[in-house]
């Protein structure tokens, strides 16, 4: 053996070396080998520095409840990923990686003055800085918790890789590929019913692939994994997922899987994704996620160079690695004794195995054979040595008195511990799943089930093989059978070589009077036995205030393998049963997620459909300027050269002021509502009375709310006695198509009526100003565009360019106008056919901010612009549109209510600068009187405001209250620069008699 | 006068890599009692199906199952008005309501083995051939968007969608099939 890498064994592939960089240091390892393992292998153990007292710290376990090796990955300045566990990334050729939370390197590290420190920032110091001086907060705490605060840097640029996604359905879903699950997934499939099996690590098989000496029927267990793999493969029923993390478990058996994809590979494909969510909704789970190894606490547990007993032992048979020369193992569970014996097998010299217990059991004894190890029985360990990795441990044997004797510090390069096995129930706890305490096992076991689900082997407490393979085995055939797959005979499976299990601890070992050093109990936070104490001598006596104030179990490690030891602590501080303590809630995700992970597809351009309307190219060749409503992109004006929006603008309203102008209403919401109840349906939604509608007329429509606010508007014109056409504002249009489903179907299904969106059926082009009838009179067949047989608000079919249309006469600019409704296919053609028809009549195409500032003018409301949810239509001085006689509608009662009719309430007005090249800002306040100091006295606030072109000053629409009594009074509005002050007057500026849109 | 006789479709701004746009179709919703349905039945060619998500064709129009009281009519361009016609004078004694929407909507074309898997990427139904069978039709959601979802074989889906968010379906369907 040379170094750390034993001369043969392992999964890894040992005929390739690749190449890597860790903190700019170069090394090499094999195919196979995770960042954890090939540095272990190069003898380099310090891998990171601690979180709050930035403590050297190495490599505790060897799966994915490693609390300290965080490391950042990086490709380039963008393919940059912090917080990754050491113990889970794979290496590939020219991997770069490097150690968190420490500056300027890790082997100096000038945060770790912190450690020294320690003394000034206890459990609970964030909380404790709220209650100190407020003036300390900026200068010394605030800057101190922002730069302490949070584990990594997150990068600096964009995330270039792909994400994909997938739903899937499954009848069973087995998480985690050890024994159990195996032998779930086996049970299950055989049945016929769909199976997703899926495991975290590299390679599927969990403990299988890390047990020499274990044979299952006869084969050993890796042949036993492979022939079991090779059955679920040919299935085509069954999917097996490796490097899928199942990270969260949600209601009705919905779970969430992160699949990392490229990761692992030198050079990727570019287009692959990374990484794939698989959202799995199925029948029945199956969790047989297995046990964490329990560490010790004890002063000086943390530092690099010890660990667990089993991460030891999975270096050594998964990837030919030996954690030091010279071992102290420190357990007190049987399964040490074989991780020695395989150690010591493999040329390892073993020191002495300190167990805890006062008797070692015959079956751990028995492994030990012939061999002449040192074993100390009824041991605990006092401190531990070395700066950067471990040089020794102090033994002693703690007496019923309370004091230690036959102290005795033993040399080591690595401590092994082991508490025993927690079980991981995380998944089982985020399903709501009830836990319960079992006495023996000194753990959490899944008790009663929130979800169809079962828990197989390790992580309900069963430890033997043999009990693992039935457990699995069972739960398997027994969800396939709840799931309808078909019944089958119980398999059994004969095991040989297994290994013993029994033995747990939780808590401080025993310990002299006062300790000698930090005992750590949570390793990612940094908690310590002290910590755990100082919280409940503070008064805390819920589990879930001593986490929050302490931070135990917290983050992203979610107490993988603190949590018991937390427990203990606090159960002997408070004297209460650690089952009374009870248990802090297990949050998703198991582990981390990318944020990449979750937006998948939704990134750029396909984060939201981008909705275009058919004249959208049209518009786009003539210089439009998009703005979004909604998902919308609708013209917001014309650029036509040199000008700015401001002239552009100006332009546009002038031409439909004088001559004509042409405008896309295509995105307004069109429903068609037709049966013979329609008519009854209208009068019991909408303020107005529908009765007096005839056919080929139409009326502009008002939508309350049960209280009384509006809700929407539009004109909807009646087609025929039983047919209306109706519209919606841009952005209400599937809003109100709900409100209107969900009455008909909830209060009135007797009503024969139905619903149907037309909003996409129709292009729409609005033709407004003096000359628009000159410009559609000679494309439109079939209907009398005369001012006496075609009035303001008439509707009628007819045909446009040859196609057939629905013409409104309807304006929003104040202009004689005509709605063109043509199916959407034809918008386009019809548009281009009435733009080149109107370049003898001045027409221009206008755009939403043109659009705007013409219905200002005229004082036509916009809604979400002008109301906010709040805004009753008396307020917005549309009560005249309330049909009087009706018996009821939407919001009747609720307009009744006497306050809803007070005076004071905000009302809609219309403002005049003093000065009128000045435009407010929408949005500002409103105050009666000038120069208040503040706080002032508002008593309104500005809605819409624009300038006028057509007026030549500008104007401002807004809310006052009882604002149409204060007509003709000046009101004053506070800017940086000082009061603006502004007439109120009618909210209507232009042409009030509306002798031009009736022209 | 100019007349416009052209339909010209909706404009994709991503080339159709994995899907076919189909060509312009006339589309109506029938909504109505089962007597609406039957009375309709002799129009449409085929009855269309009183069981939930099914649909069925006759020799030119498809009738899609969207509701209990909604059917999804589609046929051939060329008989379009004819139809519309024939439907009303043959349910006009029967409370119902039928929409041209020919326009709001196009169609696109899905085939091939992993076309099932490739829809999952974005749409969570169950897509296996037993609990999404062949015939079965309805309304779901791809991402953000709306879609009706007809599995006209095994291997082959007809996709509605509103015409506006058919850019971004075809976009977002070729990009998840890259992803694979």
């Amino acid at each position: 053996m040379s170094g750390f890498r034993t001369s043969a064994g392992g999964q890894i592939d040992r005929s390739r070396s690749l190449s890597f960089s860790f903190d700019g240091q170069t090394y090499t390892g094999h195919p196979g080998d995770t960042l954890a393992s090939a540095l272990l292998a190069n003898g380099a153990h310090l891998l990171g520095r601690s979180f709050k007292y930035h403590r050297p710290r190495g490599v505790l376990s060897a799966s994915s409840d490693e609390p300290n090796a965080l490391v950042t990955v990086w490709r380039d300045t963008a393919r940059y990923t912090p917080n990754l566990l050491a113990t889970q990334v794979e290496i590939y050729d020219g991997l770069q990686a490097r150690s968190q939370n420490r500056w300027p390197s890790l082997g100096f590290d000038v945060g770790a003055l912190n450690n020294l420190l320690s003394r000034f920032i206890p459990a609970g110091f964030y909380y404790k800085t709220f209650m100190w001086p407020p003036r300390a907060w900026h200068t010394l705490y605030e800057p101190f918790i922002r730069r302490a605060a949070g584990l990594g840097v997150a990068p600096s640029e964009p995330d270039p890789d792909r994400y994909a996604q997938r739903f899937a359905h499954c009848e069973v879903l087995v998480v985690g590929s050890g024994p159990a699950g195996i032998a779930a997934a086996l049970a299950a499939a055989g049945s016929g019913v769909r199976v997703i099996l899926c495991d975290e690590q590299a390679s599927l098989g969990g403990s299988l692939r890390s047990d020499a000496a274990l044979r299952i029927d006869g084969q050993s267990a890796g042949d036993w994994l492979e022939a079991s793999l090779a059955t679920l493969r040919g299935n085509p029923r069954v999917t097996l997922l490796d490097r899928t993390t199942a990270f969260g478990y949600f209601p009705h058996n919905f779970l969430g899987l992160a699949e990392r994809l490229t990761d692992h590979q030198a050079r990727p494909d570019a287009r692959a994704p990374r990484e794939r969510l698989w959202q799995v909704r199925t029948r029945e789970v199956v969790l047989a996620t297995g046990a964490h190894e329990r560490p010790l606490v004890f002063p000086g547990n943390d530092r690099p160079g010890i660990m667990l007993a089993s991460a030891a032992h999975t270096y050594l048979t998964r990837y030919g690695v030996i954690a030091g020369h010279e071992l102290v193992l420190l357990t007190c569970n049987d399964s040490s004794y074989k991780i020695a014996m395989d150690l010591w097998d493999a040329g390892v010299k073993i020191n002495a195995i300190c167990d805890v217990r006062g008797v070692v059991p015959d079956a751990a004894r028995a492994l030990v054979g012939t061999a002449n190890l040192r074993i100390i029985t009824g041991a605990t360990a006092l401190g531990t040595r070395g700066s950067k990795r471990v040089r020794g441990v102090e033994i002693g044997r703690p007496q019923s008195n309370g004091t230690v004797v036959e102290r005795e510090w033993l040399d080591c390069d690595a401590l092994l511990m082991s508490g025993g096995f927690t079980p991981a129930v995380h998944l089982f706890s985020q399903s709501r799943g009830k836990l319960r305490w079992d006495e023996a096992l000194n753990t959490f076991v899944p008790g009663e089930s929130a979800e169809h689900e079962r828990s197989a082997g390790a992580c309900r407490g069963s430890y033997t093989i043999a009990d693992v393979l039935t457990d699995g085995g069972q739960a398997g055939a027994a969800a396939a059978a709840a799931a309808g797959g078909r019944e089958q005979a119980t398999r059994s499976w004969s095991v040989d070589g297994a290994t013993p299990c029994s033995g747990v601890h939780s808590g401080l070992l025993p310990q002299p009077a006062t300790l000698t050093g930090k005992a750590f109990v949570d390793w990612q936070n940094d908690v310590t036995s002290n910590d755990l104490s100082l919280a409940t001598r503070e008064g805390f006596r819920s589990i879930e205030h001593v986490k929050r104030y302490t931070t135990t179990g917290m983050a992203t490690d979610q107490g993988k393998t603190s949590n018991i030891n937390a427990l203990a602590i606090v159960s002997g501080q408070l004297s209460t049963p650690i089952e009374k303590v009870g248990l802090t809630t297990f949050r998703m995700p198991y582990t981390p997620l990318t944020f990449g992970s979750m937006a998948g597809y939704a990134r750029g351009d396909l984060f939201d459909p981008v909705r275009r309307t058919p004249t959208h190219s049209w518009a786009a060749a003539q210089g439009a300027i998009f703005e979004d409503v909604g998902l919308w992109k609708r013209a917001r004006y014309f650029h036509r050269g040199t000008e700015t929006m401001h002239q552009a603008v100006a332009i546009e309203c002038l031409a439909v002021r004088q001559q004509c102008g042409m405008f896309d209403a295509s995105t307004l919401g069109k429903i068609e509502v037709v049966g013979p109840d329609a008519t009854e349906f209208l009068n019991r939604l909408y303020v107005n009375d529908w009765t007096t509608l005839a056919p080929g007329r139409s009326r502009y429509g008002i939508l309350l709310r049960e209280d009384g606010f509006v809700y929407d508007d539009g004109v909807i014109g009646r087609m025929a006695s039983d047919r209306f056409h109706v519209t919606t504002t841009t952005g209400g249009a599937p809003r109100v198509f709900g409100m209107m489903e969900d009455y008909l179907q909830t209060e009135w299904p007797d009503l024969k009526v139905w619903l149907t969106s037309t909003t996409e059926q129709w292009a729409v082009i609005a033709v407004q100003g003096p000359n628009a009838r000159r410009v559609v009179e000679g494309l439109v067949e079939g209907i009398d565009l005369t001012a006496a047989a075609f009035p303001h608000m008439a509707v009628a079919t007819g045909h446009i360019c040859g196609i057939p249309c629905r013409l409104f006469r309807v304006s929003f600019t104040g202009e004689l106008g005509f709605e063109v409704n043509v199916a959407a296919d034809y918008g386009q053609a019809v548009w281009e056919t009435i733009y080149a028809a109107g370049q003898a009549h001045g027409i221009e195409p206008y755009g939403t901010e043109a659009m705007h500032v013409m219905r200002a003018e005229k004082g036509y409301i916009i809604i979400g612009q002008d109301t906010d949810g709040t805004i009753t239509p008396l307020d917005a001085g549309l009560g005249w549109a309330i049909g009087k006689k009706k018996p009821d509608f939407v919001g009747k009662r609720a307009l009744e209510r006497p306050a809803m009719r007070a005076s004071d309430r905000p009302q809609f007005i219309g403002l005049l600068t003093t000065d009128p090249k000045q435009v407010i800002e929408e949005g500002a306040q409103i105050a009666a009187s000038p120069n208040q100091r503040p706080p002032m006295e508002l008593i309104g606030y500005v809605t819409s405001s624009y300038w006028s072109s057509a007026l030549n000053r500008s104007i401002a629409l807004g809310m006052i209250k009882g604002g149409r009594a204060r007509r003709g009074q000046t009101v004053y509005i506070p800017m940086p620069g000082g009061d603006i002050a502004a007439e109120v007057t009618a909210p209507v500026f232009y042409d009030a008699g509306g002798a031009r849109l009736n022209d | 006068m100019t007349r416009i006789l052209e339909r010209r479709g909706v404009e994709v701004s991503d080339p159709c890599r994995v899907v076919t746009l189909l060509a312009p179709a006339a589309r109506f919703v029938l909504r109505g009692d089962a007597g609406v349905m039957q009375a309709a039945s002799s129009v449409i060619g085929v009855t269309p199906s009183t069981l939930a998500c099914r649909a069925v064709s006759g020799q030119d129009w498809s009738a899609l199952w969207q509701g209990p009281d909604e059917q999804l009519l589609l046929g051939p361009v060329k008989w379009q008005s004819g139809f519309e016609a024939a439907l009303e004078i043959a349910l006009r004694d029967l409370p119902h309501s039928l929409v041209d929407i020919s326009h709001r909507q196009v169609a696109i074309e899905l085939a091939g083995p992993q076309t099932a898997t490739l829809l999952n990427a974005a749409c969570p139904l169950d897509l296996d051939l037993a609990a999404f069978p062949v015939g079965m039709v309805t309304r779901t959601v791809f991402a953000k968007t709306e879609i009706t979802l007809w599995r006209k074989a095994p291997e082959h889906f007809h996709i509605e969608v509103w015409r506006s968010y058919a850019d971004y379906l075809i976009a977002l369907l070729n990009v998840a099939a890259e992803s694979g």
